[in-house]
């Protein structure tokens, strides 16, 4: 076969990327892909990340693109941080901002994490320890959805952990799981929710 | 340096050449990253946020808790924002500071070296190492010899909660732990392996294996991290992202299938090399040795190139006469400030060129 790049050297690098779900195929020759290779990778930087889906109007936030100025000037209650502030520096300035911003930062924080767009992991531990107000807890592990969402996830990883044979992650799990469901127990709209141990 | 601290003049235990797969896996790596609830992050702190989290953070530290749950026998507290630019560089050299934090700088440029920080180091394993006020309030991290990816997210999940005691983290349902930049947030935990291809760079097929990792959503990164070559040989392979994979994923992936990958990829190259492009290999790995112990003059770079030929050659049998820590120590212990450190003062670039020829004379038995 020959390199699909030049095509007259023979193709001896041969690679599959799965990419959004979607197979895609590389032959390419070793000076083709050396060339390639000393390419940006399509990792990119923060800034570039920023520039590409937030700073273009209808691409962050398509409900709203005909106001993107008034966006920009939006500033966070609790640090004044700015979208337009946040768009040259790519930091954010607090916890606060993240819900202020919820919106705009959605479709740029799933392309730098390759689609993820909901945590799945480790919870702090005040989140699990009984005796907290109902209020705080809410807070930490957020509304009843989110909250299933969460059970789905730990269920995922329960499962993982057993076809893994990681016994003691899946007891782990399982508590975690516990009290997760427990919060619900308050009658809460969502129901009780049942775990299986 | 300050008396009563460590002299920094010996190698660390991360690079002792032990664990699993240590003929290509020099240490593994986990960081965390976590700031507190009702602070506003390091871009919008003001000068008394940063003392109150400062404190705060210093005190948890220093607890009885951290100390047990890091497993260490005591731990050292620097104030970042009072030592000279020597000691700070030591620290960066001996991976328990970043650069940003050693230069108090954001990557926006705001900040400075007296901007209130510091680090909290385990002694005296140094495997476990602390920032506070670096980009993100937190920035925990173990560190250890080998392929030991799982045994370091045991470690550090216990760090967390130990330091959790006493701490109210950031946390949003749906972003998991928040952090000032938002590709760490999630599970702001960031896994990375630090490998020695010598083999893959001498066969060529290096620029393949990392294509290969980026487009798997890994960062490949040289000896000192972001924007550093690969001095050595030496690659550090990490995740590229933090949200919507869980910790025990995320290790299962690197550890169990991408990193053995790799190995068998550079044990395969070294291989190839010895059973067909043996006199080469030979030669290449010998003369190394022999530079090394006759140079009068050596700089880091050249160095570090010359100690991963050895490396190599040790490994693979062709030299016999040396010890693998011997090298591994020296690649951390050629590096600048390391030099300066152990000859007490500072040193003109002719003067450490000089220094460190002598010092690897000396360790590897030269004339």
């Amino acid at each position: 076969m020959l390199c699909e790049s030049c095509g007259q050297r023979e193709a001896t690098i041969h690679e599959v990327l799965i990419k959004g779900g979607a197979k895609l195929e590389k032959h390419l020759c070793e000076v083709c892909a050396q060339t390639a290779a000393s390419e940006p990778s399509s990792n990119l930087p923060i800034n570039e990340l920023i520039s590409k889906y937030m700073v273009s109007p209808g691409v962050a936030t398509s409900a709203k693109s005909d106001e993107p100025e008034s966006q920009a000037t939006t500033v966070c209650p609790s640090c004044a941080m700015s979208l337009r502030e946040f768009r040259q520096s790519g930091l954010l300035g607090c916890p606060v901002c993240y819900t202020v911003f919820e919106e705009q930062l959605g479709p740029l924080i799933e392309r730098a994490h390759e689609g993820g767009a909901c945590h799945v992991g480790k919870t702090p531990r005040r989140a699990l320890d009984s005796g907290r107000e109902k209020g705080d807890v809410q807070r930490l592990l957020g509304d009843s959805k989110e909250r299933a969402d969460r059970l789905g996830a730990l269920r995922k990883q329960l499962t993982e952990a057993v076809e893994r044979e990681q016994y003691e992650r899946a007891a782990q799990l399982r508590d975690e799981m516990r009290r997760v469901a427990s919060v619900e127990e308050g009658g809460d709209e969502a129901g009780s929710v049942e775990v299986d141990a | 340096m300050s008396a009563g601290r460590p002299g920094w003049t010996g190698g660390a235990e991360w690079l002792r050449g032990e664990g699993e797969a240590s003929d290509v896996v020099m240490s593994s790596r986990a960081r965390i990253a976590r700031n507190l609830a009702g602070y506003p992050f390091m871009t919008k702190a003001t000068g008394e946020d940063r003392v109150q989290v400062l404190d705060l953070c210093r005190r948890r530290v220093l607890s009885d808790e951290f100390k047990r749950a890091s497993g260490v026998e005591s731990v050292m507290w620097v104030d970042l924002h009072e030592v000279d630019k020597l000691e700070r560089q030591v620290l960066v050299e001996r991976h328990l500071i970043s650069r940003q934090h050693s230069r108090g700088k954001l990557t926006t440029g705001a900040g400075g070296v007296d901007q209130p920080r510091g680090v909290a180091i385990g002694l005296p394993s140094e495997r476990v190492a602390v920032m506070v006020n670096e980009e993100d309030q937190l920035r925990i991290q173990v560190i250890r010899s080998g392929l030991a990816l799982s045994e370091l997210l045991e470690q550090i999940d216990q760090i967390d909660d130990a330091l959790e005691q006493g701490l109210d983290y950031a946390f949003h349902p749906r972003f998991g732990y928040l952090t000032a930049c938002p590709t760490n947030i999630g599970t702001g935990i960031r896994f990375s392996v630090m490998l020695h291809l010598p083999g893959l760079k001498l066969t060529g097929e290096i620029e393949r294996v990392k294509r290969a990792a980026e487009d798997m959503s890994l960062a490949v990164r040289g000896f000192y991290g972001e924007g550093s070559d690969a001095a050595g040989d030496l690659y550090q392979v990490s995740n590229q992202t933090t949200l919507g994979k869980s910790e025990h994923v995320l290790v299962h992936e690197l550890e169990r299938e991408i990193v053995p990958r790799i190995i068998d990829y550079e044990r395969h190259a070294r291989r190839t090399l010895l059973e067909k492009r043996r006199a080469m290999i030979d030669d290449k790995t010998n003369r190394a040795l022999g530079v090394l112990r006759t140079a009068r003059l050596l700089g880091v770079e050249e160095s570090m190139q010359l100690l991963s030929h050895a490396r190599l050659g040790i490994l693979l049998g062709l030299i016999e006469d040396v010890e693998q820590h011997t090298v591994n120590d020296l690649m951390l212990l050629v590096q600048q400030a390391h030099m300066q450190c152990a000859a007490a003062r500072e040193l003109s670039q002719q003067e450490r060129r000089i220094e460190r020829a002598t010092l690897v004379r000396k360790q590897l038995g030269g004339s």
